[in-house]
């Protein structure tokens, strides 16, 4: 890999964007690495949190919102409570899927990114999860029809799984989703 | 050895060896369980209250204590001991404090021995408790043959000429002579440059907190010229040195500066009206010129021109004498001439600082090839108000405002492969304000940094670094650059940043080289003149690295500052004071007692092959010219016993260690 630094990535555009979205301080980071060291999800990472950070501060932009890391962090925040520099990692993982999407880039996890919109959807309708419509819809988008289909009958029996949507106020629902899509 | 008044004097009781019977006490300290728990201590001193010759044997708690002393201070008194044996733990711990015990009881303390059960008996035969306790007694019984043969011995004497002697007007040499000259005693402060302050003098604002240095340096160097007790020479250097602690006598070198010091008012017009212009200026690291005739800086203490002889018209073609015509006072000297000027003095503070590292070893950065490419002085000069920028950050190549500045440290310094594997311990701290002051003055510039490490030790450093990259925005990249390039005006860096496993390449517009600090290049003769030791990359060495860190192994000769290895002003400064509050304890002395265990020589046997003179390190040995034997001088003797080992005849012993004592202690071992 290589990286040429020149009148222009001296600029960090990217840094300065990704500090506004997440509203912290990307070059507090000193790369000790406590973040990966506890990241639940690092095995599966294409790159390190800490290393995310790393090519944010030196203006990596295209990388970094390619990687499957960003889309991959489960927002446990065992980064944000350990970094011993305050900085909350897991609001930059947000922001940095926040600036993914506004920038169109193609997302290398594709069904994260359908996890998130189903879910979504099942709670502006229901005014809360319906695990059963979320399920259904998610294994046929994404074409993995039959996933996790045998553990469905011991979820019903314990009550986890529902046949039917348990409707909460969906018109107070409505009214936050409208107002976090004005902000 | 220097013993300054560990034993008090008293009336020594003189009860010869040979002409009465021995009268030898020997107490056996448990040192609670560190002793007892491993040797059976009753039966040790039950066994030696057998031998005749020895009055009293009795074991104790812990002999160190005050009633374990006292104990040994009755107990001489009471059976008129000539001899005693404590038997505990090292010499080196309390060797002192029991020959104390017996002074006060009045015996010669060169009469107690110590015998080293703990350390070298209890400690490592824990397990195996009979034999220790036989082990025990045999080291007891080996030290009593030395007893048997001790000398009543008595500390010599030597006078101590109350003024001192510092080299090298730096930060500090400066701290430590006006420590010393505020305690009241004469300073002769040496400088080899025409003015004070060292690399100092040269940098524009110090790391940790960011004061000018000319702010907190100008003071100082202001005050040692207004010190009636430091008698300043600058432009000099150290010719001889001979004598020792006390009484050193030195040669110093006033180098001729065709200028009459004394008359000089530091008016200026000299280097003014001089028409030899454009002379690189050294104060400017090569960013600035000068003339022929000139005054380094204009705060320079002292206020004095010199000329450069090698850039003179005159000197050159007999012409010119500009500067004399125009110089009221008279000051110009055409033909002044080097002067020797002798000075006697009892301690010396050796201050000669650092020189960093040039353009040979680095070719790759190509420093001195572009002009880009300057080193961390260079920068402390485009910082600095008063230098060849007056304080703006412009480069050197064509006087444009760099925005991109790649700053490398470790230049040379941890470098095994280029003779440098140390750490140059302040260039990461100066580095990281380097690009702090830089982006103070460019709003708009990028700092860059190339690190292995951080290292920032010291109080505040860590926060100070942090600062610099949080708020100031400097980028650390973590690697060595591998080489520099021109292109297009720009210098292209080519580097690597480990931290995200990628290949760098920056087009920066200037580059600054955090190049090693390496010793002065005058160290190693110097330390020669000295007699002081120093390390392989001519750093002099100090006697003790932990517990006598300003000391050198020749007595007398105090170390301060970077020429004992890198560091930064807070730690010079702690050191310089250290040095002094040395000096002062040493000139504070009336008379100077001088431990009494040296090297003795039999003229008899001598034959003056001279094996032992160059056994001795300290320079204590000599053949003398008439006699053709060897001599000892006893004040520098440290009493090593190198040379008895070196003498083929026997000639040499060393007192109470005698060849006959310490092959019968080895015969009752064996
Ligand atoms: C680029 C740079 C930036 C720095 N910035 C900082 C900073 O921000 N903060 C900080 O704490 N430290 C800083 N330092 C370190 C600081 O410069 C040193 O700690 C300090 O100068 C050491 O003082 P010294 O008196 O031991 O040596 P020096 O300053 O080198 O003085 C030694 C003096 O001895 C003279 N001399 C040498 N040989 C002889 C001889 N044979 N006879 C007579 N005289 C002799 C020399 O001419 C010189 O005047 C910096 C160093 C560098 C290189
Ligand atoms: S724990 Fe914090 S400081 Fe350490 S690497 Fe992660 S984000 Fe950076
Ligand atoms: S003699 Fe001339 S060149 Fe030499 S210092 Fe004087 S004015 Fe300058
Ligand atoms: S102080 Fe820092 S830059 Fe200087 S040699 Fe040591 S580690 Fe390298
Ligand atoms: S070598 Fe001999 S003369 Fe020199 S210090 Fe050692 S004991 Fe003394």
């Amino acid at each position: 890999m290589k990286w040429l630094i020149d009148s222009d990535t001296s600029k960090l555009e990217f840094v300065r964007e990704v500090e506004e979205e997440s509203g912290i301080k990307i070059f507090a980071c000193y790369q000790c690495s406590k973040c990966s060291a506890g990241c639940p999800i690092a095995f599966e990472m294409d790159y390190l949190p800490n290393q995310i950070i790393r090519m944010a501060q030196l203006g990596m932009k295209e990388r970094v919102l390619a990687s499957r890391t960003i889309w991959l962090c489960a927002g446990c925040e065992t980064c944000t409570t350990r970094c011993p520099r305050e900085v909350d990692l897991a609001a930059v993982m947000d922001a940095l899927r926040i600036i993914a999407l506004r920038e169109k880039v193609k997302p290398s996890e594709r069904d994260v990114q359908l996890f998130n919109k189903i879910f979504l959807s099942t709670v502006r309708k229901y005014g809360r999860v319906f695990e059963g419509e979320m399920i259904g819809r998610f294994n046929i988008s994404s074409g993995h029809l039959f996933k996790d289909i045998f553990k469905a009958p011991k979820l019903l029996k314990r009550g986890r799984l529902k046949i039917f949507p348990a409707l909460t106020d969906v018109k107070k629902m409505k009214d936050i989703f409208k107002g976090t899509e004005d902000i | 050895m220097l013993v300054v008044d560990q034993l008090p004097k008293t009336e020594l009781q003189e009860i010869p060896f040979k002409t009465k019977i021995p009268r030898i006490g020997v107490f056996i300290c448990h040192c609670g369980i560190n002793i007892a728990g491993v040797v059976d201590v009753e039966k040790v001193a039950s066994e030696f209250a057998k031998i005749p010759g020895v009055v009293h044997s009795i074991d104790y708690k812990y002999m160190c204590s005050n009633p374990g002393q006292e104990l040994i201070t009755t107990t001489i008194k009471e059976k008129k001991l000539n001899g005693v044996i404590v038997a505990a733990c090292s010499p080196r711990m309390h060797e002192t404090t029991f020959r104390n015990a017996a002074l006060k009881a009045g015996l010669n303390p060169y009469r107690v021995e110590i015998a080293n059960i703990r350390e070298q008996c209890s400690w490592v035969h824990q397990n195996e408790k009979e034999k220790a306790t036989e082990k025990a007694i045999q080291i007891i019984y080996s030290i009593l043959e030395k007893v048997r043969e001790d000398q009543t011995l008595e500390a010599s004497h030597s006078d101590v000429e109350k003024k001192a002697l510092v080299i090298g007007a730096g930060i500090a040499g400066i701290q430590a002579a006006l420590d010393i000259a505020q305690a009241g005693y004469p300073v002769i402060l040496v400088e080899k440059e025409s003015c004070i302050g060292g690399h100092m003098t040269k940098l524009a604002e110090t790391f940790p907190t960011l004061d000018c240095a000319a702010c907190i340096l100008t003071p100082r160097t202001v005050e040692v010229s207004q010190t009636p007790k430091i008698k300043l020479y600058t432009y000099s250097e150290i010719e001889e040195i001979s004598g020792l602690v006390g009484d050193f006598r030195v040669k110093i070198r006033r180098k001729a500066r065709s200028v009459i010091e004394e008359r000089c008012t530091g008016c200026g017009i000299c280097q003014e009206k001089c028409p030899k212009k454009n002379i690189p200026s050294e104060h400017e690291e090569g960013m600035g010129t000068r003339k022929a005739i000139y005054i380094s800086f204009p705060q320079a203490v002292p206020n004095i021109p010199v000329i450069d002889r090698e850039s003179c018209i005159f000197y050159k073609t007999g012409k010119c004498k500009v500067c004399q015509k125009f110089c009221e006072p008279e000051a110009i000297d055409f033909e002044q001439q080097d002067e020797i000027i002798e000075e006697k003095v009892g301690a010396i503070v050796v201050a000669t600082g650092f020189k960093q590292l040039g353009k040979d070893l680095y070719g790759e950065y190509g420093y001195g090839k572009y002009k880009d490419v300057i080193n961390s002085i260079q920068f402390e000069r485009l910082q600095s108000a008063s230098g060849p920028t007056l304080g703006e950050i412009r480069r050197p190549s064509d006087g444009k405002i760099p925005k991109i500045v790649v700053f490398i440290q470790c230049v040379g310094s941890r470098d095994r492969s280029k003779g440098i594997p140390y750490c140059s311990s302040i260039c990461c701290m100066y580095t990281a304000k380097h690009s702090m002051l830089y982006k103070h003055k460019v709003h708009d510039g990028q700092a860059y940094v190339f690190y292995i490490d951080v290292r920032a030790a010291g109080k505040g450093y860590e926060e100070f670094w942090a600062r610099a990259v949080e708020e100031e925005g400097a980028i650390y990249l973590r690697g060595r650059v591998s080489r520099l390039f021109e292109k297009d005006g720009k210098i292209v860096v080519r580097g690597s940043d480990t931290l995200s496993g990628t290949q760098i390449e920056i087009e920066a517009d200037m580059v600054v080289l955090a190049s090693a600090i390496c010793a002065h290049p005058s160290a190693i003769e110097l330390a020669k003149k000295l007699r002081i030791p120093y390390d392989q990359y001519g750093f002099f060495t100090e006697a003790h690295p932990k517990l006598r860190p300003v000391e050198t192994t020749t007595m007398g000769l105090f170390l301060a500052g970077a020429c004992q290895a890198p560091k930064d002003i807070p730690t010079t400064v702690a050191q310089a004071s250290a040095a002094a509050s040395k000096v002062l304890g040493l000139l504070s002395q009336e008379k100077l007692s001088h431990d009494p265990i040296t090297a003795v020589i039999d003229d008899e046997i001598c034959s003056g092959c001279g094996l032992c003179v160059e056994a001795c390190f300290y320079g204590a040995r000599e053949i003398d010219g008439i006699k053709q034997i060897s001599t000892v001088k006893e004040v520098l003797c440290e009493g090593c016993g190198a040379c008895t080992v070196a003498c083929p005849n026997g000639a040499t012993q060393l007192k109470n260690f005698t060849k006959e004592q310490i092959l019968s202690m080895v015969d009752v071992m064996l």
